[in-house]
Formats: structure tokens, sequence, C-alpha cells
């Protein structure tokens, strides 16, 4: 519904993208400096300019089929490797923590303090590289400028939109249940108890005004829940303190993060409604793929550089075995462009791809290729 | 989870709710304001339910003890290979002679007959001087003696005039009060005169406008906003009643425009607000998870608005989206929730 919801979908995934690799490499103990590249590789292409400027484009959302593609081609920005399931694991990740961290924004408006939280992470993963941090820095202000004047009822729409998009996902999460902020049927866990948002009053009062404005009469009712004051508002500023602990990283080394893969029976419905749009992917997300995609720079693997291979998963059985066991439903069917019968389509979007050159090199890419035969390798992989 | 008043001094013990049976729903509720229409048919002892899924909307009939009869899914059809719009909201409007079913949405706007079987009119939103920074959709839905409104993005309110019977529906009058995209609309017989009626539209804004039916509206009040939304409204008797995105429900006099009584009543965005006309009680459902239900009523002596609180129900874990009295007298209400499959329904012991 609000056609500004595109950047934040994007940035909170993203960092939670970040958070659940950054986490695995070291449970990996893959070395130090390789981790550290494979994050700024990542980091890097995230927040290219041209990239940056078609995703601040005011648009509507796509479907999570469109936008899970984007981040398959994101986490392999580097010498990394994934393999499907690992991948399916990742998304069910950082689908669920971004859900959970919308649902439980006090304020509308406080998404953006969640962004906010996520570009401060993002940020320190890359502090020994100035001009990614520029990058981070100059989308910070990109955000500020677009949302900084934002009325109440914009963010409200913004927040209906998202929750729109995830409606229905209610993947378990381990760390989730573990810490009580989510129940085993998968639904979260909304408190009734604790701050209010700020600019919300402790519910439980009830004042009456006579005819000139004056407050005549003041009494109380039992409202049910246990809120308290808010204390302070967080900081919209480049820096600050947010206040909110949503979008800050909540994985350390020590925590094996699993999902439940026991989806509930009612998401035969939201299968029917993904189901509406035919694959292959209505022409305006083609489009939307080819535009934003055309602002990425993608490295190939070859060079002394080898790549590596990270698993989701403990072990590699466990992988395989998840991989084999995932129910239909929650398949995110990742578009497989060859195997349409649609010859028009496939030429259609070679000539998307075809259309955009690399216009600009930044500074670290080694290796440049077409940027047409790049995407359509990475189509035919999926 | 019931969570009702205690007995205390100040406290009186009105009616009690416990929860009946729930009507399983084909889709999850969107998170959505005022996202479900309940219509009781006099006639009969069926009910009716409205609510939106996304881009489709589910309308069903349940009989008294809430087993669901017969259900239906609309959508609205725009062209071939284009994913349906999002669907907005889903309401009856309950005119003199007849009963339509409104669907509003993302470009457009669908009236049905009230099963929903036929449609008998539509209207594509004019993008007029829209930036590309707005969606256009319609959101608002009320009847008016004969006429049907319905809000737009702009902040305007298309006044369709109904026809006794047929398809020959005309979009009669475009009001201009809002600013800022229309969020609710509700109506109400003018008192003690035939044929006219009260309209009360809410903003994202906050602001309110109060208007008198007719040929040609003509806007009575106007209340300013306080910079959080009003997502949903209600009127009775003289009295504006409207909820905030603050979680603060306002009472007003509709021909004033004062405020009379100000209730902290929830911790979230209020989502919805419904009123059962006979007894004068308004129901309150928020994203925290609470229902509130008060009794409004107005001091014979100075006029002033007066409110009490009656009961409090916290769904657990359930950010609520739409909420509605299922008889004239509040004996019983049903809610909706964000993610949930089914409508939750509730009747007084």
């Amino acid at each position: 519904m609000s056609v500004r919801t595109l950047p934040l979908l994007f940035l909170n995934l993203g960092g939670e993208m970040l958070y659940v690799l950054d986490q695995r490499l070291r449970a990996q103990n893959i070395p130090g400096d390789k981790a550290r590249k494979v994050l700024n590789d990542i980091i890097s292409t995230m927040f290219n300019r041209k990239f940056m400027e078609e995703l601040f484009k005011p648009q509507e959302l796509y479907s999570k089929k469109a936008l899970r593609t984007v981040y398959d081609r994101l986490a392999h920005a580097s010498i990394m490797r994934l393999n499907q399931a690992s991948m399916d694991k990742l998304y069910d990740l950082m689908t669920m923590a971004f859900k959970y961290q919308v649902l439980l924004c006090p304020r509308p408006k406080d998404v953006l303090l969640v962004t906010f939280n996520h570009l401060d992470s993002i940020k320190g993963f890359i502090q020994d590289s100035p001009t990614i941090l520029h990058q981070v820095d100059e989308t910070f202000r990109q955000l500020t400028e677009i949302y900084g004047n934002l009325s109440a009822g914009e963010f409200q729409m913004i927040r209906q939109t998202l929750l729109i998009f995830f409606q229905d996902l209610h993947i378990r999460v381990s760390t989730f249940l573990k810490d009580k902020v989510q129940n085993s049927n998968g639904r979260f866990v909304l408190p009734v108890s604790g701050p209010v948002p700020w600019g919300t009053e402790v519910p439980g009062v009830i004042r009456i005004f006579n005819d000139k404005g004056e407050e005549v009469k003041k009494t109380g009712f039992k409202h049910g829940g246990n809120y308290v004051a808010a204390q302070k508002e967080g900081a919209f500023e480049l820096y600050g303190d947010r206040v909110l602990k949503l979008g800050t990283n909540m994985y350390s080394a020590n925590r094996p993060v699993e999902t439940h893969m026991s989806a509930t029976s009612k998401n035969l419905a939201s299968k029917t409604q993904e189901n509406i749009a035919p694959n292959p992917l209505a022409k305006e997300e083609l489009n939307f793929l080819a535009r934003l995609m055309g602002g990425m720079e993608i490295k190939k693997t070859s060079g002394p550089e080898p790549g590596f291979r990270l698993n989701l998963f403990t072990t590699d059985e466990e992988e395989e075995h998840a991989a084999l066991s995932r129910p239909e439903e929650l398949s995110y069917e990742v578009i497989n462009i060859q195997a349409t019968q649609d010859q028009q389509r496939n030429e259609e979007l070679a000539r998307i791809m075809g259309e955009f050159e690399i216009t600009e090199q930044p500074e670290i890419t080694e290796q440049s290729t077409s940027k047409g035969d790049d995407l359509l390798a990475m189509m035919d992989r999926l | 989870m019931v969570a009702a008043d205690s007995e205390g001094p100040e406290d009186r013990s009105f009616r009690m709710y416990r929860r009946e049976r729930s009507i399983p729903l084909r889709g999850s509720a969107a998170a959505l304001s005022n996202n479900l229409s309940v219509l009781q048919l006099p006639a009969s002892d069926l009910m009716h339910f409205g609510v939106v899924h996304g881009p489709s909307a589910q309308i069903l009939s349940s009989a008294p003890g809430g087993m669901p009869l017969a259900q239906r899914q609309l959508q609205v059809k725009v062209g071939v290979g284009v994913s349906p719009p999002l669907i907005t909201q889903v309401h009856w409007c309950v005119l003199p002679f007849r009963v339509l079913l409104v669907l509003t949405s993302h470009r457009r706007i669908q009236m049905y007959e009230s099963d929903g079987s036929l449609m008998v009119y539509w209207h594509a939103l004019d993008s007029g001087d829209a930036s590309s920074a707005q969606t256009l959709f319609a959101r608002g839905i009320a009847a008016s003696v004969h006429f049907i409104c319905v809000g737009t993005w702009s902040g305007r309110i298309l006044v369709f005039d109904i026809p006794a019977k047929g398809t020959n529906i005309v979009l009669n009058e475009e009001l201009a009060g809002h600013q800022t995209p229309i969020t609710d609309i509700a109506t109400e017989r003018a008192q003690g005169q035939d044929g006219v009626a009260d309209m009360v539209t809410a903003d994202d804004s906050g602001v309110l406008c109060v208007w008198r039916s007719g040929t040609v509206f003509t806007l009575l009040t106007r209340i300013p906003g306080f910079g959080v939304p009003c997502p949903s409204v209600q009127l009775w008797q003289g009295m504006v009643a409207a909820g905030y995105g603050n979680g603060q429900v306002r009472l007003y006099d509709a021909t004033t425009g004062a405020l009379h009584v100000q209730i902290s009543a929830h911790a979230r965005t209020i989502c919805a607000l419904d009123l059962a006309p006979e007894v004068g009680k308004l129901l309150s459902a928020a994203e925290d998870t609470f229902v509130h239900i008060w009794k409004l009523s107005r001091n014979p002596e100075s006029g002033s608005i007066e409110v009490e609180h009656c009961h409090g129900e916290c769904v657990s874990d359930t950010q609520l989206c739409g909420a509605r009295f299922c008889d004239p007298s509040g004996c019983s209400f049903a809610v909706t929730g964000y993610d949930l499959a089914e409508i939750l329904r509730f009747s007084s012991v």
C-alpha cells in the first residue's frame, strides 16, 4: 500500500542476513580475514550507489519470490557459497526476525530506529573500510531525507504494508522459542507490560472536560495490562542512543540457531494467494529484478582466492536432510527461468539483462564481466 | 484469556462476556483497520461476516451458534497477468430499500448484492494530481440515507446515489474537507428528522469532519487533529467517538466539535470502534491485544457526555484488526486479528 516500504524491508532483511552470516562464519571457524572479506563484499554490494538509487524509488513491494532472488544474489557477492537448503534457512531466519521486529515496534515510526540499529551494526562490521563506511553513511542520509518527515499516518501505512508481506509466516526459530518471544505454534508473544510507546499515555485514565475545555473530572478504569510510562525517545540522528533494542544483533557465536519446519495447515490459503501471479514472474517483477540487479556488482570466484561453502546447519548431513524434508508450502519456489514454456518471456528477460551494462567501476572490483551474461548465468543456476 | 473488571467500590457489575465458538476463515485477516464487517439480518437468524485477507476478501454467513454455512471469496479483477490489487476494506451498507456490499481496494471501488454474488457497479479511482510517491486507494465506507460514501487516498469523499434497485448507480458528489487519506466514515440518522443523516469522516492526520447529508452534503463541524491518525470513528446521538493511533478514545459533541471526554484506552493504535445504538455501548479494539467496552450517556441537565468502562478482554498475542457488535444491544461481539484465520466471538453471560 505504501510505495516507500521497499528500502526499509531490504535494509533490515539485509542486516539480519549479515548477523546470521557473521555468526555462522565464526561458528564454522572461517579465518578472520576471509570472513571479513565476505562481509565487506556483501555490504559494499548492498550499499552500492546505483543499487540504492533503484531501491529508493517509490514503488510497490514485490513478491517474496522476487525479493528472495535478490538475496540469493547478494549472499553470493563474494567467495562464499551456500547450498539451497542453507539459503532457505538463512531466508527463514531473516524474515522471521524482521517480522518480529515490525510486530513489536511500539510506534510505526520506530521501524526507522530498527533500520538504524541494523545500519549501526553494519558499520561495526566494516570499521576498517572507509569507502564502504561512506556508502553506509550516505544511505543513512537518504533514509533521513525520505523518512525523517513522514507523518504518523504514512508510517502506519508502511507498517501495514510490511505486515501484509509477512502474513502467515510462522516458522519457529529456536532462539525466539528459548527466549520466549515466540510460542510453540509459531506466533510471537505480544507483551502487555513494559513501557508504552513514546507519545502514548499509560492506559487507565478517563478525563472529562466542560464546554470551556477545562478538565473537570478524572477517573480511572482497570485496563488489564501492566504498562509504565516511556522513559525517553530513541535518537533519529546519525549517531545516538536508539533506546529500542529491536534490530540489534541477537546472535552470538555460542548460540546455534535452528528453525523448525513444521508449518501449520493454515498456510494453504497463503499458498493460493502466492499462486495467483503465474510462474514465471509477472512482467513488472522481472523489470524490477533487472533494474535492481543492474546496480549490483558481482564478483566471479576465479583467481587465487579459493571459494568456500558456508553451512547454516551444524553438519552436512543435517543440511542434506533439511533440503529433502522441507515442506512443500514453505518452498520459496525460486524462479527457474529455463523451465518456462514461454520462449518470448525468456528472450525478453535476456534483452532486459543485456541493457544493463556496467557504467562505473568501484575500486574494489577485480574482474568485470558483462552484466547481461552475469545475470543470465545467475538465473540459470536457480 | 478474560480480564474483566474486578468488583470494587468504584465498579458496578455490568454484563460479563464469555468466549463462544470461533468461526474459521479460509485466509488470515490482514493488518488493516476496521477489518471486520457484520450484517445482522433482522428477518432471519443469519449473521454475515466480511474480512479482508489481502488481495481477497472473504464473506461468510453463519447460524446463531457460530456454525459457518456459506462462504465466498471476492477479488478485484484488473486484467490478465497482473496480480489483483490489495483490498483495503469490505463493508455492508444498509439502505432504505436494499443492502449492498462495498469493497474498496487500490485503484477501485466495487459494489455487490449483499451476498456478494453479483457485482452491480464498479468505479475506477481517478489519479488526478497524484505524485509517484502516492498509491491510489479507497478506504472508508458508510451508507447515508440513499447514498453510499467512500473515502479516498486524496482525502476526497465520493458520494454515490443508489437507486432502490438496479445498477444505475451514479457518482453524485465529491466532498472536499480532508487533505490526507480517509481512514473511516460513520453515519447516523439525524435526530428527529427523516431522510437526513449526519456523517463523520476521519483521516490519517486525525482530522474529523461532521456533515449533514442531502442532495448536497454540508460540512457542519471540523475537529482538528493532533498529529496522530484516527483509524476509526463512530457517531451516536450527536456524539462523535474517535479512536486514535496513540491509543486514545475521544468523545466530541458533533454540533460544536467540543472535546468532552478523553480516555487513555489502549497502549497501541486503535484499529476499530463499533457502537450498539440501542444502549449506547462503544467497543474499542487495538493492536495492544485488548478489547474494551464503554457505556456512553448524556447528562440530562448539563448535556455533557459521560462514559463508564464496562468490560475489558485480552486476546493473547493477537494484534487485533477488526471488532463489531453482533446485535444492536451489544450482547455479543466479534473480533479479528492479524495472522489469525478465525473470527473470535464473545457473548454476555
